[in-house]
């Protein structure tokens, strides 16, 4: 297991270079307006050097009149030293920006994953059990549809309904308007209140995905031989359900669970963006399509890193929810 | 109660009717016609063997919601190929509405100013029309203005007849000697210094020479012998010509100096350029007429109001012009008239100050922004006045032909690459593994965007740009099938009839085609149905954000785009909502039809 492991870090390693590389060259395809307009605004002070020296100085801080390759060994460089560099957008160091709107990101998606799951998986086994009942048809039907929802569709709609038509909740924004007259609790019931509907669009959105593979696996497990032992041993349903063919379902459902869990750091670009919930999602969707390459990057190594260390991590979890696994 | 149970009864037989009929038919015998036959174990009709393609039909055909799915893609792609087709509308074509709005005419104002006509060649400046109307008002008739010498004389009527004293030359004259001092090139010979010494000596005012005439002026001591010429006249009268052609003959000094002689005099008739006219006057207004031998046409009007159209291009008949003048003088606030060529049209009349602003109902050209559904629209126009319902039928060609296109792609490379993966294994196996792994690292929706918005800086050309938008996302979303083929194939190959198919001498092209391929396809299909799902979902995000399929270009994706403005979502439902529930289905019908064909092709979920 060790040896895996070890083998596993070593390729993630690879993995999360070669994927920050391929970032790095796309976004210096980006004709970075922030060097000149910088380079601008230093020019115009009194006494300072011309435009045009301003300009080869800064591109030479930033390190984008090397070639690609010299660009990215200089960020990674730097990288392994921990110093990610200032955020062009937001003029504050990346890492102090991330610590500031991870957060959000964060509290959104444990939420969603709470709900997903005490929706989901309930419903997936239910399912599962009455296969091509009228149960099942409706819940492969709104499981479905959730995965076929547009998140921007299902966001304006709500928006319309609920901001425009009831005037229940904001438009966008994840305070209010006196957020800063209220007292902590208040201010925390006012951010819940915000995040409703975004928690809302990103729970419906992820129920399908969650119930179909509850579905699938339980139908599987309810189709092998123990559970045709167990029935033919006179259990009660309730038994062979909850102790024999749930605990089985667990298994791909854990590996399947804990591959999301570090995923709730990586925000949700397009739900946050819609709603401008200030999480890592919509700040990171502000920064790249502006060419902020120290924030682009920080972020991309980020969400590389995250995925590898989820699959790393149900890796993990497979082996010890299985027991036949770990034997091997 | 009786009849309950007797009800109650039939129902119970019906319901045993019923069951023994079903299991007649899981025995497989014909229950219908031929109740009581017995046939051979392999009859036709007792043994019924479905290929494997007719079961997965009925497996697919008796899932409802697979059927469901099917209908709706069915609906989407008419809808979008043959809708375009059948749509009067091109995606492109901006409608424009007429609107009426009062807009300025025509301005007019009671002429109170003497109006000056210079003869060609001269000149007769501002100043020395100022001039002129202080000499008048002082009772004189000379006047000084620049340097040069004016005389006038005025008829009852205000006809103002101005000559132009041109100095030929100064003379100083002592008792009898004369000293010249001559103005420009003025050259005199002797005869015409002795002629004029004459008339000097005579006190006389004018002498003549040469069949001239020239004026003697005094002041004081000093003499001036000038030229003299009528060179303008000035009337308070205004003249507008019946046809827009004579309007340079009637503005000519010539003309104008002839009717205002004849007009001065009584006369009712008059002579210009041999032609003959008469006046007609009535009722503060004169009429000039042309007379072509017993023919008389109307050739000017001669009124005391000037009316200007706001548009230099127009020309304002004298008709109109009337009209104007009756309403000023009635002080009515409206007039109806018919321009040639035209409606009658109602004008208002605003009196500003002097000057009466005549405004008509003007029809202006608009684009149609955001009209309603009606029979025309059904669906309305968006912001660009475009028909949404046409923009939504070519919108959905260009996403399911995205959709399409990205699956072709992603197939091709996926298919490729596991294949080969699947099919070699071992070292070729692991380095192709690897390379997904790296390749899968790069983060789908970052790159996405960052793409974007380099195509959004480079400002490519939007049909370029969707075909780069088709090659990124086919490019980026192979690997999920290749693993997928690879899993596939890597199962089959050590299955028996793989290592029949090997025994058998088969080579190797026709191993991978006819055996291995065939097993594939189920699961091709299935994985390719869902994924377009995915893919018309990923264009649909990209495009609202501004990011994928770009105007003038329509998808269902940059349609719904225009729902990012709050007053859209608010005011204008038919633009954005269609739009999103069309996506919505789509997406919807491959899944349905996805999960369908999944349930239909695997086995273990047989009934």
């Amino acid at each position: 297991m060790s040896k895996f492991i070890i083998r596993r870090v070593f390729l993630a390693i690879l993995i999360v270079l070669f994927g920050s590389f391929a970032v790095y060259a796309v976004i210096r395809a980006l004709p970075s307006s922030y060097v000149e307009t910088i380079a601008r605004q230093r020019a115009q002070l009194p006494g300072s050097k011309s435009y045009s020296e301003w300009l080869a100085q800064l591109n030479s801080l930033f390190r984008l009149d090397t070639d690609v390759f010299t660009g990215y060994a200089g960020w990674l460089s730097d990288a392994l030293k921990g110093n990610f560099g200032d955020s062009w957008t937001y003029t504050v160091p990346v890492t102090q920006k991330f610590k500031d709107v991870i957060w959000y990101s964060f509290s959104l998606n444990i939420i969603t994953f709470v709900l997903q799951t005490v929706i989901a998986i309930p419903l997936g086994i239910t399912a599962a059990r009455k296969q091509y009942s009228r149960t099942d048809y409706a819940i492969t039907f709104f499981a479905l549809l959730g995965i076929s929802l547009p998140s921007f569709f299902l966001s304006t709609v709500l928006k319309y309904i609920f901001s425009i038509k009831l005037g229940w909740f904001d438009l966008y924004g994840i305070v209010g308007r006196y957020h800063e007259q209220l007292d902590s609790f208040g201010k925390i019931l006012d951010m819940a209140h915000h995040l409703f509907l975004p928690v809302l669009v990103l729970t419906m959105l992820s129920i399908g995905g969650l119930m179909r593979f509850t579905r699938t696996n339980m139908l599987e497990v309810l189709n092998s031989d123990y559970i045709r032992t167990a029935r033919a041993k006179g259990l009660p349903e309730s038994k062979v359900i909850n102790k024999h063919a749930f605990r089985n379902t667990l298994i791909p459902l854990v590996s399947y669970m804990s591959y999301l869990i570090p995923s709730m750091f990586s925000g949700s670009m397009i739900t946050e963006t819609l709603w401008q919930i200030p999480g890592i999602g919509y700040i990171s969707f502000g920064a790249m399509q502006q060419g902020d390459i120290p924030f682009t990057m920080f972020y991309n190594v980020f969400l590389i890193l995250l995925t590898q260390v989820s699959l790393l991590f149900a890796d993990i979890m497979y082996a010890v929810v299985d027991p036949r696994v770990r034997v091997n | 109660m009786d009849k309950n149970k007797k009800s109650a009864q039939l129902n119970a037989a019906q319901q045993k009717e019923t069951k023994s009929v079903i299991n007649a038919l899981l025995q497989g015998k014909n229950v219908t016609n031929e109740p009581n036959r017995t046939g051979t174990l392999d009859d036709e009709s007792r043994v019924k063997v479905l290929s494997p393609g007719m079961m997965v039909f009925k497996r697919f055909v008796r899932n409802r919601l697979a059927i469901t799915g099917f209908i709706i893609l069915v609906f989407m792609f008419s809808f979008s190929f043959l809708g375009g087709l059948f749509s009067p509308y091109r995606q492109d074509q901006v409608f424009y509405r007429n609107e009426y709005t009062l807009k300025d005419f025509a301005g007019a104002t009671f002429n109170k100013e003497f109006r000056t006509v210079v003869k060609d060649g001269f000149k007769f400046p501002g100043s020395a029309y100022g001039s002129m109307i202080l000499a008048y008002n002082n009772g004189k008739t000379q006047f000084d203005a620049d340097g040069t010498l004016y005389s006038f004389t005025v008829t009852n009527d205000d006809f103002f007849r101005i000559t132009e004293f041109e100095t030929l030359s100064n003379v100083t004259a002592r008792k009898r000697l004369y000293s010249y001092e001559h103005v420009g090139d003025f050259k005199m010979s002797d005869a015409m210094s002795q002629k004029f010494e004459e008339a000097h000596q005579a006190g006389d005012d004018t002498f003549e020479f040469d069949g001239k005439t020239y004026n003697i002026t005094r002041d004081k001591l000093n003499v001036a012998i000038t030229t003299a010429e009528e060179i303008a006249l000035a009337s308070p009268r205004v003249y507008d010509p019946y046809q827009k052609e004579d309007a340079p003959v009637i503005a000519s000094y010539g003309f104008r100096f002839a009717f205002e002689t004849a007009f001065a005099n009584g006369e009712e008739k008059f002579t210009y350029n041999d032609n003959n006219y008469s006046i007609d006057k009535s009722d503060n207004l004169i009429t000039v007429y042309l007379e072509n031998g017993a023919e008389k046409q109307a050739f000017a009007n001669i009124s005391d109001m000037i009316v200007n159209a706001i548009s230099p291009d127009v020309f304002v008949p004298v008709e109109f012009k009337n009209k104007v003048r009756q309403a000023a003088l009635n002080k009515e606030k409206s007039f109806e008239y018919a321009l040639p060529g035209e409606e009658n049209i109602e004008y208002r009349i605003e009196l500003v100050h002097e000057t009466y602003n005549i405004k008509r109902q003007t029809e202006t050209h608009l684009i149609d922004m955001y009209h309603a559904p009606d029979e025309k629209h059904l669906l309305g126009t968006d912001m660009n006045g475009m028909d949404v319902m046409t923009r939504l039928m070519y919108g959905g060609r260009i996403s399911l032909l995205v959709g399409f296109v990205v699956v072709f792609i992603e197939m091709f490379i996926g298919v490729s690459i596991g294949g080969i993966s699947g099919y070699f294994g071992g070292w070729v196996d692991t380095i192709l593994m690897r390379f997904i792994d790296l390749f899968n690292s790069i983060p789908y929706w970052p790159i996405m965007i960052i793409l974007g918005s380099v195509m959004d800086t480079m400002e490519i050309d939007p049909y370029t740009r969707v075909f780069m938008l088709m090659m990124v996302m086919g490019f980026m979303g192979w690997t999920g099938i290749a693993r997928v083929v690879r899993g596939q194939i890597l199962a089959l190959r050590e299955q028996d009839f793989m290592v029949a198919a090997e025994a058998s001498g088969l080579s190797v092209r026709r191993r991978i085609v006819k055996h291995l391929v065939p097993n594939v396809m189920p699961l091709l299909i299935v994985q390719g149905t869902m994924a377009l799902g995915g893919i018309i979902l990923t264009e649909a995000t990209l495009s609202f954000l501004g990011l994928g399929v770009k105007y003038p270009i329509a998808s269902w994706g940059s349609i719904i785009n225009a729902a990012s403005q709050p007053f859209i979502v608010n005011n204008y439902w038919f633009i954005w909502i269609p739009a999103g529930i069309l996506i919505l289905l789509t997406v919807l019908g491959f899944n349905f039809v996805g999960d369908g064909l999944r349930d239909a092709y695997d086995p273990k979920m047989k009934r």
